[in-house]
């Protein structure tokens, strides 16, 4: 057979790319519960270690099965919360399928960012209503309640993302990071236990206002500082501004919880998204 | 050529693609940080190569000519894919890991150069063995690489700590330019000067 004819060719890719396209279909579709199960159980896995809870997970045979029953055993409720502070939706049963579970903090970064971009004040108000905030509620095993934040940012190559259990005096309870592509060993450290428990015991909210959280250079001298990584200034930065960022969206909420417990006057709660850019720019 | 141990002996060493057809660069500096995804990646060329070379070993007859780059594109490009979705399935830690690189195996000149230069031209089996045994020569060196890189960039093997706490308050320190590519590239020039200095005989050709 002449296979050089152009109708043999034709013929020959369109057969070639048909059977192709077949295999990958038939994997793609094989195998996608078992990939969204690891992605499910990696961000319920996330949640529980940040706030120090099922350490263990990544040494135990049957992770998936544990992590879930771990995180249906501590967390016991999932809320979804907007810009004022307001708890638009409420789940108790079933949190790893629910939709406060399923909300991409990516998505609500896109929504900041467009914030970010856009001067007018109307246009600001009412991009900062769409602004889902999920808020996973976590009945430690020592008694108390942690409110478990999540966050997403932009590192120096791609995304980075936290997740943040705060006390209910305000204090930070556990914070866990993770990331796309920092360089790993230098801005790739953020996951790392050492750079992570830095952050326990530091303050977000002392009586009704965000207390900022600082990445220094050198050493962390004063009692919110957090010491940098050395050689990945822009990645600690980086985490500087998501914490400060996505604490300025949860700032009403917050207040709610601690003037709910500590303070009955707590101070008037207004989203006040304009000032939560003051960390500077480092790119 | 018939199926003898050369095929599958000489480019592990004799003929190893990056030390001596110097290919695969790019990835050997990229996924060589640490060990695991090292080997790792190494299994995933491995597994392209050989498989590739193979099924294009087998319709090698029936590809046009004028389209034998795109149908081996085509093919390759299908088993990175399936290497990607089962990785993510299966190992979705290291799939994190490699990210982006898993996708890159398909721009590895290893898997096309071996394909034009064996699988188009030889029977199905020993393109097979050929393909595996350049994915394993290639492999090798990103493991020698990623070894040295992880000991001293990071101070551990496979993720647990083998420099002691005590050397660190002694005052030694993990080398930070061992994390960076750079230090990839020096590691693989000396790997090629300690390998031509012991194969003088092959550059007097």
């Amino acid at each position: 057979m002449d296979t050089n004819k152009n109708t043999y060719t034709v013929i020959y890719t369109i057969v070639l790319v048909a059977v192709v396209a077949t295999i990958l279909a038939v994997v793609s579709i094989g195998l996608k519960p078992r990939q969204q199960e690891n992605i499910k159980v990696e961000k319920q896995m996330n949640i529980l270690n940040c706030d120090n809870l099922a350490t263990d997970a990544k040494t135990v045979s049957d992770r998936n099965s544990y992590v879930q029953s771990e995180f249906d055993k501590y967390i016991t409720e999932a809320l979804i919360v907007n810009c004022k502070g307001e708890v638009t939706g409420t789940f108790n049963e079933k949190i790893g399928d629910c939709e406060a579970f399923k909300i991409a903090t990516a998505d609500q970064f896109d929504i900041m960012r467009k914030m970010d971009g856009t001067a007018d004040q109307a246009a600001k108000e009412a991009l900062a209503k769409d602004i889902q905030l999920p808020v996973f509620i976590c009945n430690n095993p020592d008694g108390t309640k942690h409110y478990i934040l999540s966050g997403y940012g932009a590192g120096l190559w791609g995304p980075i993302w936290t997740y943040i259990a705060v006390k209910e005096d305000g204090k930070i309870a556990g914070a866990l990071f993770d990331h796309e592509s920092e360089t790993p060993g230098l801005g790739g450290e953020i996951v790392t236990d050492k750079f992570r428990s830095q952050f326990n015991d530091k303050v977000v909210m002392e009586n009704g206002e965000i207390v900022p959280i600082t990445v220094v250079k050198g050493g962390a001298k004063n009692p919110n500082e957090i010491d940098a990584l050395s050689g990945a200034t822009i990645t600690s930065k980086a985490v500087e501004k998501m914490i400060a960022d996505w604490m300025a969206l949860y700032k009403p909420y917050l207040q709610k919880i601690s003037g709910s417990k500590a303070q009955p006057a707590a101070e008037p709660a207004d989203a006040d998204n304009k000032e939560d850019n003051q960390t500077p720019k480092t790119e | 050529m018939a199926m003898d141990k050369k095929i599958f002996t000489t480019p592990i060493i004799k003929a190893n693609p990056i030390t001596v057809l110097v290919l695969g660069i790019c990835s050997a500096l990229a996924v060589t940080v640490k060990l695991e995804p090292a080997i790792v990646m190494g299994i995933s060329v491995t597994l392209v190569t050989g498989l590739s070379s193979f099924l294009i070993s087998l319709i090698r007859k029936t590809i046009p000519n004028r389209i034998r780059i795109i149908v081996q594109l085509v093919v390759v490009a299908m088993f990175v894919i399936l290497i990607s979705e089962f990785l993510k399935a299966y190992v979705y830690d290291v799939s994190k890991q490699l990210s982006v690189y898993v996708g890159l195996i398909i721009t590895n000149c290893i898997i096309m150069g071996r394909i034009e230069a064996f699988g188009l031209t030889e029977k199905p089996l020993p393109s097979l063995v050929d393909g595996l045994a350049n994915g394993l020569g290639y492999g090798l060196i990103l493991v020698i690489i990623a070894f040295f890189r992880e000991l001293i960039g990071s101070g551990s093997i496979f993720g647990a700590q083998i420099i002691p706490q005590s050397w660190y308050e002694a005052g030694y320190m993990n080398n930070g330019l061992f994390i960076m590519p750079p230090m990839a590239l020096i590691l693989i020039g000396c790997l090629i000067w300690i390998q031509r200095s012991f194969q003088k005989d092959d550059d007097k050709k």
